[in-house]
């Protein structure tokens, strides 16, 4: 995680079209100015980045199902649940799965697993549209490039 | 009316906290019953489920945007029904 830069997922781990999920890997940082805050003596990853997490492997999955012809933003959480404290160093396995594609936006279901337990699990909403341009488009294929999304599986969806 | 706008009208009452009898089929669901862009996506979802369908959310939205429809077209309940009727059949009808 490079929570300066909002960039939460590490790796995509794996992708299938097929099934329609996504499990990516993301690793709390030892250190962050957040933690300064949040709390003194007693860091706590924010609940809302782990949503925030859990939006991001749901948006590759949805850039990937819509072979990066629409950029996903969020719109709504629902039964967000925060199961566990979370703290700095811990290695965490972000999966995202499809719930519904509608036209023009799209529902996942997504959950977040420290040690093999849930330590999250939310059902998120997206916006689906055009990406806003094409240098938007390019940053976004930037940052995939970043986090090892498989972009030649796009093409046997 | 259809069972299908009462179908519509319960997915409305409930996903937006509407008394029922305050929809009816000459109800605008915009400008009638308050319903913004990111409530209807949850009522797209329940009608996409509950009849097998895909509202073409983003069409409509064009032709609206690009004014060649008006929303009565597509928001006004009886006329929303319609169209949810006419996509039905066209998933049952032979390819």
């Amino acid at each position: 995680m490079r929570l300066e830069y909002f960039l939460l997922i590490d790796r995509i781990a794996e992708l299938r079209l097929d099934e329609r999920t996504i499990r990516a890997d993301a690793t709390v940082p030892d250190t962050s100015t957040i933690f300064e805050g949040h709390f003194p003596g007693y860091p706590l990853m924010p609940g809302v980045l782990l949503i925030e997490t859990m939006n991001q492997a749901s948006g590759w999955l949805l850039i990937a199902l819509t072979k990066f012809t629409r950029m996903p933003f969020f719109a709504a959480v629902k039964e967000a649940k925060l199961r566990s404290f979370v703290t700095p160093g811990q290695k965490l396995s972000v999966s995202a799965s499809i719930k519904h594609e509608g036209s023009g936006y799209a529902m996942t279901s997504a959950e977040i697993r420290h040690d093999g337990k849930v330590v999250c699990n939310a059902d998120l909403t997206f916006r689906m549209v055009e990406f806003p341009s094409p240098d938007f488009r390019a940053s976004m294929e930037k940052v995939a490039a970043e986090i090892q999304f498989p972009m030649e599986a796009l093409g046997h969806g | 009316m259809s069972s299908t706008f009462d179908t519509v009208a319960n997915i409305i009452s409930e996903t937006c906290d509407i008394e029922r009898e305050k929809i009816t089929p000459e109800s605008h669901a915009i400008d009638d019953l308050g319903i913004d862009s990111l409530d209807f996506l949850d009522i797209a979802f329940a009608i996409d489920k509950a009849f097998g369908i895909k509202l073409p959310l983003e069409q409509w939205t064009q032709e609206v945007n690009d004014g060649k429809a008006s929303t009565e077209q597509y928001f006004v309940l009886k006329n929303l029904t319609a169209r949810i009727d006419e996509l039905i059949a066209a998933k049952s009808a032979p390819a």
